[in-house]
């Protein structure tokens, strides 16, 4: 049985790929290169994660509000999450993605899930985001082994 | 929730203001569901921090909006970016930087901002009026407005700022209503050490303590030095915004909307009360420094926040005397340098080996010309950021201090 889930559209969108869950939160700037998409925050316990091709799974954000600019160029380079699922409403990511969205078209869907499943998409090894307009589906996904 | 339009922000929507402005408008509304306001209201003035150079987009960005013939649609002044452009000499970083840095500001211009250049705008003419609602970028410009003008605005940064001036308009929500306003956190002080003749480490220590004991919330404090001035509730604030995410302090019998603990809270509770002692004091001022007293020091760096004319008339008195021996830079803007020239304040600070940056600041961007080595400070905000954003060590200390280490070419204390 495959788990849908539904969420709420920010930033709308359709991505794929393998989840990648922050342990802790990470300030964009200052914590992410946006020319490899690689965590670089010295105290971050995932410091030199790559979050390329990823869905991003954040309980909440943090940092300065340059952030945004960090993300939205991370996304331009193409080296920036294929999608993000928050936890808890956040400015500075939804500004970011939106912000890439408008000028170079392209998408990196931003969606905001219910705490309640926190545990089914915090577990999951990859998920499907469809961001619609009006709402917002999330599918888990299980490796092919 | 559903976003509540008016018939100025549905005209927005649909170009009848310009395409900019409906770009600008399609993101704030955006903006405003993500943050769950529900509607917007008018502001009287903006501030933004988009002239400091990120990469690529922070151009197009505006670039755009420029292609769209996008204009301002209230007064609107301009942060510190990547280059001083009075003296473009003194930038010897990244070719890149330097030039799409130049640009960005002056593409800022062509949409109407003022050239202000400065992180602190509330010391310039565009200074905002008590209980004015405006959209206000960079951290310590915000908390400054909040706490210490009594002006209203949350913390906005990167592109939504520039949605803001380019509509008039701003999400309501947060420090924009008055009841969100009113003290959470009792601050206590209950000593002071008595060595501490100036105001600033006091208040900076202050600072430091309730940018990390609070996060956000809104400490109201008690027992500041009686001779605490605007200056060192700048200092206070900046660095507030830089350990913490400090919007609003009130500051008893000091800042306008605490003239007494009671109006601070409105009746309320404190939800946490904070005491803190002249050793607790000391300890964070200490903290500060990443060496030792009698490390030798390779600059001085002044006006982080810009300096303001005071902050010059305080320092002037301290400048006479032997010339130093290391390198003294100051930040500052283009309407205060134009009053040390009107003194000839700025020739006799160069004859004394200062260096005055304008439009940046030296821990953004590569102006120092030595930077092997200690640099000392009577900024917080500058001992926070400088050992990350541009790898130094930091030496913190009162502008006296400052100024005796710069001539004894290592840190020393009065």
């Amino acid at each position: 049985m495959t788990d849908i889930i539904a969420a709420v559209t920010l930033v709308p969108g359709r991505a794929q790929g393998q989840t990648f869950v922050l342990s802790e939160p990470l300030s964009f700037w200052g914590g992410l290169d946006s020319a490899t998409g690689r965590i670089i925050d010295q105290w971050h316990p995932q410091k030199d994660g790559v979050l390329s091709g990823r869905i991003l799974v954040m309980k909440a954000g943090r940092g300065s509000s340059s952030g945004s600019s960090v993300l939205a160029e991370a996304i331009r380079r193409g080296t920036g999450p294929a999608g993000i699922v928050l936890m808890t409403r956040d400015a500075i990511v939804t500004v970011g993605a939106m912000v890439a969205a408008e000028l170079y078209g392209v998408s990196c869907p931003v969606v905001l899930a219910s705490e309640f499943d926190w545990q089914l998409v915090g577990d999951s090894w990859g998920l499907t985001l469809d961001a619609k307009t009006s709402e917002a589906m999330l599918q888990v996904l299980t490796a092919v082994l | 929730m559903a976003l509540q339009l008016s018939s100025f922000d549905t005209e927005l929507l649909a170009g009848i203001h310009g395409e900019a402005a409906a770009f600008c408008m399609r993101l704030l509304t955006r903006f405003t569901d993500a943050v769950g306001a529900e509607s917007f209201i008018d502001i009287e003035a903006a501030h933004i921090d988009g002239c400091l150079y990120l990469g690529q987009v922070s151009l197009d960005f505006v670039e755009h909006l420029v292609r769209l013939k996008g204009r301002v649609r209230v007064p609107t002044t301009l942060n510190v970016g990547s280059v001083d452009l009075i003296h473009p000499e003194l930038f010897h970083g990244d070719k890149e930087i330097g030039t799409n840095g130049a640009r960005l500001m002056k593409a800022h211009e062509e949409l109407g901002c003022m050239p202000t250049f400065t992180c602190a705008p509330y010391q310039t003419m565009f200074r905002p009026r008590f209980g004015a609602q405006i959209a206000w970028a960079e951290s310590n410009a915000i908390v400054f407005a909040n706490s210490v003008i009594g002006a209203r605005t949350n913390r906005y940064g990167d592109f939504i700022d520039l949605c803001c001036a380019l509509t008039g308009r701003a999400p309501y929500y947060g420090l924009h209503i008055p009841e969100n306003r009113r003290a959470q956190v009792l601050v206590e002080i209950e000593s002071l050490p008595e060595e501490w003749s100036d105001a600033g480490p006091a208040c900076v220590a202050v600072g430091h303590t309730i940018g990390k004991r609070c996060g956000s919330l809104i400490p109201a404090i008690i027992g500041l030095p009686v001779h605490t001035q605007e200056e060192d509730l700048k200092a206070l604030g900046a660095v507030a915004a830089s350990s913490g995410a400090v919007a609003l302090f009130h500051a008893v019998g000091l800042t306008p909307e605490a003239p007494t603990v009671e109006a601070a809270f409105e009746g309320y509770q404190p939800i946490e009360t904070i005491r803190l002692t002249a050793d607790d004091l000391r300890r964070t001022v200490r903290d500060l420094s990443t060496v030792p007293d009698g490390t030798p020091l390779v600059g001085v760096s002044f006006g982080t926040p810009h300096f303001s004319l005071e902050e010059f008339v305080r320092l002037m008195p301290l400048v006479e005397g032997p010339k130093p021996i290391v390198d003294i830079y100051i930040n500052t803007n283009r309407g205060v340098l134009e009053e040390l020239g009107k003194r000839g304040w700025d020739k006799a600070l160069e004859a004394q080996g200062v260096t005055l940056v304008i439009d940046t600041c030296t821990y953004v961007t590569a102006i120092m010309r030595d930077m092997s080595g200690a640099i000392m400070t009577n900024s917080g905000k500058m001992a926070y950021y400088a050992p990350g954003n541009i790898g130094v060590d930091i030496a913190f200390g009162s502008l006296a201090d400052c100024m005796a280490s710069a001539r004894a070419g290592k840190v020393v204390r009065l």
